[in-house]
């Protein structure tokens, strides 16, 4: 289990690459695998997980490639998912349940049913989100645990 | 199969399954591709019965060994299914996550 050192904050960072269906998800496991080990609550990881797979999947979909930043400090794990674009022009509208804008092959696989922010919202603890257009989106959650 | 079942789910949509599938929970759906294992694995869901007389993929059939994930098939429609594992006491679950 983490103690309160410094020295005992685990910081990884996993690639996302874009439209790579085969391996959506792969990050989460190993996200979802660490967290197990590290002796953290059953139901907190399991948010962890549902929040991250989410992220995750965004980044398939709709970047054009990014990060899954994990930090783990004794009381809290934070997420964040950054990219290079293409950026989301209007977040409320994005943050609507049921809205989205996933390509149709994309929907064919059963992603894109505009649920995934909400998802991400619900599980954690705090969600931010700003985004550019042309820029790129960074998602950071925080779920404590303890 | 020797895995618990605490309840079901029927959806093809990936994000509502995430949303919610419960832990030990059966899945129906008709999706068939490799993505279904990575959401059971992180649910750790019961298992995934797929519906309508689908073949899963070969890569989806890989991925299942690989994780320990439990794949079945059936001809029955995801109504009917659903129907049938319900009235043999396969329930909801409407606790959180």
């Amino acid at each position: 289990m983490l103690t309160g050192d410094r020295e005992n904050i685990i910081e990884l960072s996993y690639p996302v690459a874009p439209n790579d269906f085969s391996a959506a998800g792969d990050v989460s496991a190993k996200v979802k695998m660490l967290l197990k080990h590290l002796g953290i609550d059953a139901a907190i990881v399991r948010r962890a997980a549902i929040a991250c797979y989410e992220a995750e999947l965004n980044l398939v979909i709709h970047s054009y490639g990014g990060y899954i930043r994990l930090t783990v400090s004794p009381d809290e794990i934070i997420i964040k998912a950054e990219d290079t674009g293409p950026g989301i022009p209007d977040i409320d509208l994005a943050m609507t349940a049921g809205y989205s804008t996933a390509p149709e092959t994309a929907r064919e696989l059963g992603f894109g049913a505009g649920m995934g922010l909400p998802n991400i919202k619900r599980c954690a603890d705090v969600f931010e989100i700003r985004s550019e257009v042309g820029q790129g989106t960074y998602l950071t959650i925080i779920i404590h645990h303890d | 199969m020797d895995n618990e079942v605490s309840s079901g789910i029927c959806s093809d949509l990936l994000s509502w399954v995430m949303a919610h599938g419960k832990k030990d929970g059966m899945w129906i759906t008709i999706q068939t591709h490799i993505n279904i294992i990575a959401v059971a694995s992180l649910l750790e869901l019961s298992c995934i019965i797929i519906s309508g007389g689908a073949q899963a993929d070969p890569k989806t059939i890989d991925k299942a060994r690989e994780e320990g994930i439990t794949l079945l098939a059936s001809g029955l429609t995801s109504y009917e299914l659903a129907g049938r594992l319900y009235a043999l006491g396969v329930g909801i679950n409407d606790q959180e996550l």
